[in-house]
């Protein structure tokens, strides 16, 4: 129980996505001019990595690992290797999952749908989702507990990020800027700033 | 070379530029750049992907029905994908150990779906494959660029070998640190960004 903590807390403050990674980033500089923009999408971001990690742990472990067959075929499967597949699995089940989870939101919570709206199918390539899923298999986390609180974490810490620099955005615009640093520039360096205050959050532990 | 075959190749080096210009494909940017190795590998991989995508979609163009385009895209993207992080395996398994998840998420990086949907979509095989190569060529630049600074500066070495001498240390020269912290990356690009456009001002933003 204190793993599933620990991870999320670390995931959202230490490992954050944009400042320790940079994934996302590209619709991280193109939403983030206003705040309700932003926190719609940092909310579909938060949603999807929420459902798409854990779908793509269960595909992991019971598909594509080493020995990850054993279930279906006994241990004649022990020797099967299929991750070298991952990548197109990991795209395949983000891109439908992205799909569906449209489809459904739009069927029970058209509130929620609307304000989502636009940014759902721009997810599908987010690199935030799909450098989720590949985390998740590179730190071979043990339960889907962990892989769970880890998505969630993540997508905390993404909402977090673009959400404040929405903010900063909004303000800054009445600044006195030197104009080959207006609009990109600056916000590259705001995001610099912001990453080094996140740092000072390194070595928490639950 | 015509003129325009030369314009593909050569816009996206500056004023077309992916990374500083239409911002696409900074999510990978970024990380790989700590050591100029793993960047000029990654540099490779997203050529390589980018160059040969577009040309399959480009083939492929007439035939593609228009809504299930991104599926399609995305399987080419993620075959070449895996094909270049087997080789990478194979080969240089050291590099492919530091650059981790970043060949995979070359999938999503945002390059190669913009240059597919906005090029190879309209375009035949020959100038899709130029698009592709100036396209991963500017991209590349500004990568090499931030790791040559960053692993200058951050570990007095240059491709693993070191540059600054031993007597500077002696005189109390230290490595910098924060080069090595991930914000740094931001901000030289940032440093890139401020260069160009004071060069060639009509990329300035008004706002």
């Amino acid at each position: 129980m204190e793993d599933i903590l620990n991870i999320f807390v670390k995931s959202i403050f230490i490992d954050n996505m944009i400042f320790a990674y940079f994934l996302g980033m590209c619709s991280y500089l193109a939403v983030s001019k206003t705040v309700t923009t932003a926190t719609g999408l940092g909310l579909a971001v938060i949603f999807v990595l929420g459902i798409t990690v854990p779908v793509n742990y269960l595909i992991e472990n019971f598909l594509l690992k080493k020995g990850a067959l054993d279930w279906l075929l006994g241990s004649a499967a022990a020797d099967i290797d299929l991750s070298f597949l991952s990548f197109i699995m990991f795209i395949a089940v983000i891109a439908s999952m992205v799909q569906l989870v449209e489809m459904v939101v739009e069927k029970f919570a058209p509130t929620l749908y609307a304000e989502l709206g636009i940014f759902l199918p721009l997810i599908a390539v987010n690199c935030a989702i799909l450098g989720g899923a590949l985390f998740m298999q590179e730190r071979e986390y043990t339960s889907i507990g962990e892989a769970t609180s880890f998505a969630l974490g993540s997508g905390l810490g993404w909402f977090l990020a673009i959400v404040g620099i929405a903010a900063i955005r909004e303000k800054i615009r009445y600044s006195n800027i030197p104009a080959p640093l207006r609009g990109l520039g600056i916000t590259f360096i705001v995001t610099g700033l912001m990453g080094i205050a996140f740092m000072s959050f390194m070595g928490i532990k639950l | 070379m015509s003129t325009k075959t030369l314009k593909l190749l050569s816009d996206p080096l500056n004023l077309n530029n992916p990374i500083t210009v239409q911002v696409l494909g900074i999510c990978s940017a970024l990380a790989v750049t700590v050591k100029l190795e793993p960047a000029v590998v990654m540099s490779l991989s997203v050529l390589f992907v980018l160059a040969f995508a577009n040309v399959i979609i480009s083939l492929l163009r007439n035939t593609i029905p228009s809504r299930i385009r991104i599926i399609v895209q995305l399987v080419v993207i993620a075959a070449l994908v895996i094909i270049v992080d087997q080789v990478l395996k194979a080969y240089s398994y050291e590099v492919s150990k530091q650059l981790s998840v970043f060949v995979g998420l070359i999938i999503t990086n945002c390059i190669l779906m913009g240059r597919l949907e906005a090029f190879a979509l309209g375009n035949k095989p020959w100038p899709s494959f130029l698009d592709g190569v100036g396209n991963a060529a500017g991209y590349s630049i500004i990568l090499i660029i931030v790791a040559f600074f960053r692993e200058l500066f951050g570990s007095g070495s240059i491709w693993g070998i070191q540059i600054i001498p031993d007597s500077f240390y002696d005189f109390g020269y230290v490595n910098n640190g924060l080069m090595i912290l991930p914000p740094m990356a931001l901000i030289i690009v940032a440093i890139i960004i401020w260069v160009q456009r004071s060069k060639t001002r009509e990329l300035i933003e008004t706002n």
